[in-house]
């Protein structure tokens, strides 16, 4: 179906399922429980979980296919972000226009500075990007000000002019982005039993563009471009020495890298219309390498699962603190819960990055794959259970 | 006039003298040789023929074209397979994938964005890179890692992947290196089959004689940079000359 084998197609049939119960499946504890803070089902957080799936599919096209590891890939993302806010200030607060144009200035920025980096591989190519990303930051915080609005970001204004919109509302306040009238933050809350389940448009545009990229991304990964991609990073003499000319293959590859990145930049000032030159810092670039080899590099679905996850742990884990934790250990002695919670607490609240550091540690250690590789392993693990007894049910032969 | 021509090729890598004054002359549909002792020069003549050395003076000419400047890919491209000391295939990939990739290579040169069609639908690609495998008795391994084969497979695989674009000229460089006896022997018959088979020109270095005499028509002889002899394996069999270089014996 769509032109993709039956695994393909099963895997995306089911990310489309979970994507679109994602309301549900992210809020599995009543609202008033002592659970419910474990609860990711609030727009702000499913919107992040697929915008920066986005990110980092994008990013996997280019590092888990050719092996490039670019470090300034947040340099898209923050572009992206400009571009869609000035579509914003200028044209009309119609989304649809604010994307292509983040997608269009992110591709140039992507070829720019591609052409360049490409030049070096390694270690090298990394650093250049790196360069490359920190420049821009710097760039958008101090000289660019007049189109990035420097330290305080860019906002829009009452007096925008929104050529085929309205400046403002009839009640005086700023237009709030929209598709085609449907207000992106506009929300409705079901509330089944104990349960409270929200759904908002924002997060399922985003979804459904999310759904559109992986999609893309799937046939790129089977396409003939795809396996040249892939015979880049296995062997780039043999390619060299086949006929094939490596540096457009790489270069298109960190086009498009960079498009999908632009894409994941404009849905973010789509559902929050302000950019800051903060995205492009070289921390918003090393957290989507994170995601990308925590999920699992490569792989299809890898980078999604790894985005979610740090955005998960960032949002969840980040909001426990000492009083939630002395309500969990209460049941403790005094002085045994006391000792308890000062070991836990460093993993908490802004100590998080901790927990993802471990986390991290213990799956590039044991998992090299990632989180697909996990499992992949625990599948593999019950088939083989299955198959056991299977066996042993219908035969008492030794299985060699 | 040979298919490929070598003319007065000198390469210097500081105070060392790799190539001097080197003429050499390879006749199409031929089976040319060139030996010699360690640090005789062979690689660097190898790599001069195909980009990944420039050579200081001197011309390389193949098929009445200058090879001189052009980039590896454009060499290919032109016509000229390389095959290299130690495999170099695709090790991520699987054997199928590596036939097919230098297919595409001839079919739609050095680039061409082919981002959306599943490569699966492209029959009639996966259907001769099928037909090599077969013609290799490789096709059982065709969904096989290619990293994790023989070295013997590897180079069947790496020969298999330079005919797969039917270039008019074929260099090897020590083929059988680092092999077992038997994988030597199977590589042999493989590229006495495919001179039989194919219009074809093979140019060999080799360190092993055995191989040099079951497949060279000519052999040249190389030593400390310049060509010695050049004659029939017969003739260089007892030159004394040939002897000299490679035993270090004064006549």
């Amino acid at each position: 179906m769509f032109g993709l084998d039956k695994k393909d197609t099963s895997l995306l049939i089911i990310v489309a399922i979970l994507t679109m119960l994602a309301p549900f499946i992210l809020n599995p504890f009543p609202a008033d429980s002592a659970m419910a803070q474990f609860n990711a089902g609030y727009p702000d957080l499913m919107q992040r979980f697929v915008i920066f799936g986005i990110f980092a599919i994008g990013f996997n096209i280019l590092f888990g296919l050719t092996g490039y590891l670019s470090f300034g890939h947040a340099a898209f993302l923050g572009v992206g972000s400009y571009a869609a806010v000035w579509m914003f200030k200028l044209l009309s607060m119609n989304v649809i226009p604010a994307i292509i144009l983040a997608v269009i200035t992110s591709g140039l920025f992507a070829l720019l500075i591609g052409f360049i980096s490409l030049r070096r591989s390694g270690i090298y190519f990394s650093i250049l990007t790196l360069a490359f990303a920190q420049m821009s930051f710097a760039l958008a915080y101090s000289v660019l000000t007049p189109i990035t609005g420097g330290e305080t970001g860019l906002q829009l204004a009452l007096d925008d002019p929104r050529i085929l919109g309205a400046s403002q509302t009839p009640e005086g306040n700023i237009p709030v982005p929209g598709l085609f009238g449907m207000e992106m933050r506009e929300t409705t809350q079901i509330a089944v039993g104990a349960w409270e389940f929200t759904f908002n448009v924002g997060y399922y545009f985003c979804a459904v563009i999310m759904l559109l990229s992986f999609y893309l991304a799937i046939r790129i990964f089977r396409s003939p471009f795809g396996m040249m991609l892939r015979a880049i990073k296995s062997n780039q003499q043999r390619l060299n020495y086949t006929g094939l000319n490596a540096r457009p293959y790489t270069l298109a590859a960190f086009v498009i890298s960079g498009m999908y990145a632009g894409l994941a930049g404009g849905l973010m000032a789509s559902m929050d219309p302000l950019a800051g030159a903060e995205r492009m810092f070289w921390t918003a670039s090393g957290e989507v390498v994170l995601m990308t080899i925590l999920g699992g590099v490569g792989t299809l679905i890898g980078p999604v699962l790894g985005a979610g996850m740090i955005k998960y742990m960032e949002n969840i884990i980040s909001k426990i603190n000492s009083d939630i934790l002395h309500g969990w250990f209460a049941f403790m002695p005094d002085g045994l819960e006391d000792f308890v919670v000062a070991i836990v607490y460093p993993f908490i609240g802004k100590g998080w990055h901790l927990t993802l550091g471990i986390i991290f540690m213990l799956v590039v250690i044991f998992l090299p794959g990632g989180l697909v590789e996990g499992g992949q392993r625990i599948a593999k693990a019950f088939k083989r259970r299955k198959s056991d007894d299977a066996s042993g049910k219908t035969s008492t032969e030794p299985a060699e | 006039m040979g298919i490929l021509e070598v003319k007065d090729v000198n390469k210097r890598f500081g105070g060392l003298q790799a190539l001097g004054n080197v003429n050499l002359s390879v006749a199409e549909n031929s089976c040319h040789a060139i030996i010699g002792p360690n640090g005789a020069g062979k690689s660097t003549l190898l790599n001069c023929l195909v980009g990944k050395l420039i050579p200081d003076t001197g011309s390389v000419m193949f098929d009445g074209q200058s090879v001189l400047g052009r980039k590896p890919y454009e060499i290919n491209q032109m016509g000229i397979s390389r095959v290299f000391q130690t495999p170099e295939i695709f090790g991520d990939l699987s054997v199928l994938e590596n036939m097919m990739i230098p297919i595409f290579a001839k079919r739609d040169g050095a680039f061409r964005m082919h981002a959306v069609e599943h490569t699966e639908n492209e029959k009639e690609i996966v259907e001769q890179a099928e037909q090599i495998l077969e013609d290799l008795n490789m096709a059982d391994k065709r969904h096989f890692h290619s990293a994790s084969m023989s070295r013997g497979d590897k180079r069947r695989l790496e020969i298999g992947m330079c005919l797969a674009q039917q270039p008019r000229l074929l260099l090897l460089d020590e083929p059988t290196a680092g092999m077992a006896r038997a994988d030597t022997n199977n590589t042999i018959d493989l590229l006495k089959q495919i001179k039989e088979e194919r219009d074809i020109t093979i140019a060999i270095i080799e360190h092993d004689m055995h191989v040099v005499f079951s497949l060279a028509e000519r052999i040249t002889v190389l030593a400390q940079g310049t060509p010695l002899v050049e004659d029939t394996p017969e003739k260089i069999k007892g030159h004394p000359k040939v002897r000299e270089a490679y035993l270090g014996e004064t006549a």
